[in-house]
């Protein structure tokens, strides 16, 4: 958050998630629109750009400008995962670089897994 | 001659025809899918930033990194829950990639893909199918993560 002991920071920070996530999930659209790349692979750019934005340490001033803007879109999912393999790689070497990023993201995966899981239980597909 | 004055016609139906073709071909649909995009990513972030804030708010101990973490929970949870009801599709149908890039739309695939092959087995269909579309992205994430730390764990050697 930018200024965030005011009533209109709260409000610029709300303004900047939606500019933010908005900017990224169009450019998405423009790569689905223009090019033939499939959503996965257009995933997997954003998630390594994330990646990338985490090593060279640009991730968190960007974070702190947009928020959620930009940790909601699958660019952060890439960049908690890069923060967590940099940070467990400085406290525990080359092997806490391999467990790092899955355990800064389990909370997530986690969640998502059992929850699929149990929504399968209690739903059928619906036809198409 | 006649083969002459043939092709010339017919490079000039091809030209009507393209420009024909032009114009009805949707333009403003493509702005349209960006503007839709925008909208539909931008409000899921503000979605996010406002449940964030309000986590913050209701339990002031907790850790940012642990709000983060919650706040997730929660957004995967809800739009897993959306896919059983089949509410996210309405979603997905107008939002392009503004209901896939968010966390949400991973929670999506994910539980989708689940649902879809639960006809097959619960291990054969659901539990191996889960993975299906997010599987690329877990992977790829898992390798170049590892590559990014064990690269500013040299350079942290090196500075040393």
């Amino acid at each position: 958050m930018i200024f965030p002991e005011t009533w209109w920071g709260f409000l610029l920070s709300y303004l900047m998630a939606f500019i933010g996530g908005g900017i990224l999930c169009a450019g998405a659209q423009l790569l689905i629109v223009k090019t033939k790349l499939t959503p996965a692979r257009i995933l997997v750019i954003f998630l390594i750009f994330g990646i990338f934005l985490q090593t060279v340490g640009a991730y968190e001033p960007l974070n702190n400008v947009f928020g959620a803007g930009i940790s909601v879109p699958i660019v952060g999912f890439g960049a908690s995962l890069a923060k967590g393999s940099i940070s467990y790689a400085a406290e525990y070497g080359i092997p806490g670089a391999f467990a790092g990023g899955l355990i800064q993201t389990a909370f997530g995966i986690g969640a998502a897994v059992v929850a699929s899981y149990i929504v399968t239980l209690l739903f059928n597909a619906k036809a198409k | 001659m006649a083969a002459g004055w043939k092709s010339e016609s017919a490079i000039r139906r091809n030209a009507r025809y393209s420009s024909y073709v032009e114009a009805i071909s949707p333009k403003s649909g493509t702005l349209k899918s960006l503007l839709k995009a925008f909208a539909i990513g931008g409000l899921t972030c503000v979605i996010s930033e406002l449940l964030g804030d309000g986590i913050a708010l209701a339990f002031p101990d907790l850790s940012t990194e642990l709000v983060g973490a919650y706040t997730s929970m929660i957004l995967v949870t809800v739009a897993v829950l959306f896919t059983g009801f089949g509410f996210y599709d309405v979603i997905a149908r107008h939002g392009g990639a503004g209901s896939f890039l968010p966390i949400t739309g991973f929670a999506n695939a994910m539980s989708s893909a689940a649902l879809e092959y639960k006809s097959e087995g619960l291990i054969f269909g659901t539990s191996v199918k889960m993975f299906n579309v997010v599987g690329p992205v877990v992977v790829n994430g898992i390798v170049w993560a590892t590559v990014a730390g064990i690269i500013r764990y040299i350079i942290m050697l090196i500075t040393l």
